[in-house]
């Protein structure tokens, strides 16, 4: 029974071992907020290096770096516009996942829309013309065919 | 629209789409525009490689020249010291930015490969690869006379590199014609 206990123990520690090398490290706040605003901040920032993860999924030395930065201007009090601002002025609109409405990210933000309002577009077309064809047999299409009806029901 | 013509809607969007892909072939995502593209080049005080001393922003300065970001930890840069020594040998100032890396394992770099760097800036926490936008090493930067940095490339530099791209305008920042 000790035996199983020590190979359970064992197996525990291996499982919590694999999750602490996994962790990214952490940052002590002053400030509850602060670590909130640094949650947020590190979701929105992208990393440079390994595209479509940001900053608080990813590994990479450059994101080390920028999480660093990160906390410290938060502890020094910079508001979340600053820290934004600071990161583009050196990475460029790139490292931002919401990147501001402007003349260069107007197709960005306006294609999905764009699309949309295609796609609707083009299936009202599509069922308009099938409502006209089917529309197109009323008036003399149906007198003919009553008549033929008619005629047929006669002959049997 | 007459049906017939309709039927070839498919095929229309085939094209536009097969377009859109083709083009992607030939981009390169992780070629990102830098940020700092005509923007002086950031201020800095760090130290030299060589012999510890203070090295800050105007003693670099002043003539047009390459700025190449390296680390002894970067293969692609071992892959391109042999050409930036052509060109340094070919009149060509490179000051080297030494990033995130050993000073000893850099210094004994440099003996064993060669030196083609006028000096080299040493950016052991990256302070001054994150003011200059820098995501991996090796990068290349064109600084002006003015110190002002007017290209920036990313990956390794080679022959075709230098004659297809840096050397144009590398002739343009000296107020050179341009090659026939």
């Amino acid at each position: 029974m000790s035996c199983f206990k020590a190979c359970c123990l064992a197996l525990l520690a291996l499982v919590f071992s694999a999750s602490a090398t996994a962790v990214i490290e952490t940052y002590e706040f002053s400030d509850a907020t602060l670590e909130a605003r640094y949650q947020l901040l590190s979701e929105e920032l992208r990393c440079p290096k390994c595209q479509n993860q940001n900053i608080a999924d990813s590994n990479a030395p450059i994101s080390q770096d920028l999480r660093r930065l990160l906390h410290q201007q938060l502890e020094t009090g910079a508001t979340d516009d600053e820290v934004l601002e600071f990161m583009v002025a050196r990475y460029g609109e790139f490292v931002r996942y919401r990147p501001p409405f402007n003349a260069v990210t107007a197709v960005l933000w306006l294609a999905p829309v764009i699309l949309l309002l295609a796609g609707a577009a083009g299936i009202l077309l599509l069922l308009r013309g099938r409502r006209q064809e089917s529309a197109a047999l009323t008036a003399d299409d149906q007198a003919q065919l009553t008549a033929l009806l008619k005629t047929q029901e006669k002959n049997v | 629209m007459a049906p017939r013509l309709k039927l070839f809607l498919p095929l229309l969007l085939f094209v536009v789409l097969a377009g859109f892909l083709y083009r992607g072939l030939s981009l390169d995502p992780m070629n990102l525009p830098s940020a700092l593209i005509d923007r002086p080049l950031p201020d800095f005080t760090l130290t030299a490689l060589a012999d510890g001393g203070v090295l800050r922003r105007a003693d670099v300065i002043g003539e047009a020249a390459l700025f190449n970001v390296w680390a002894t930890w970067c293969i692609s840069c071992r892959v391109e010291h042999p050409y930036l020594q052509q060109l340094a040998a070919s009149g060509v100032p490179i000051f080297g930015i030494n990033y995130k890396d050993e000073d000893d394992a850099a210094r004994r770099w440099l003996s064993e490969l060669g030196d083609p760097y006028r000096v080299n800036i040493v950016d052991k926490e990256g302070t001054l690869g994150v003011d200059l936008g820098v995501y991996g090493a090796p990068e290349t930067y064109l600084v002006d006379a003015g110190g002002v940095i007017r290209y920036r490339h990313v990956g390794v530099v080679d022959e075709r590199v230098w004659r297809d791209t840096l050397e144009p305008l590398w002739r343009e920042v000296l107020g050179l014609e341009q090659a026939p």
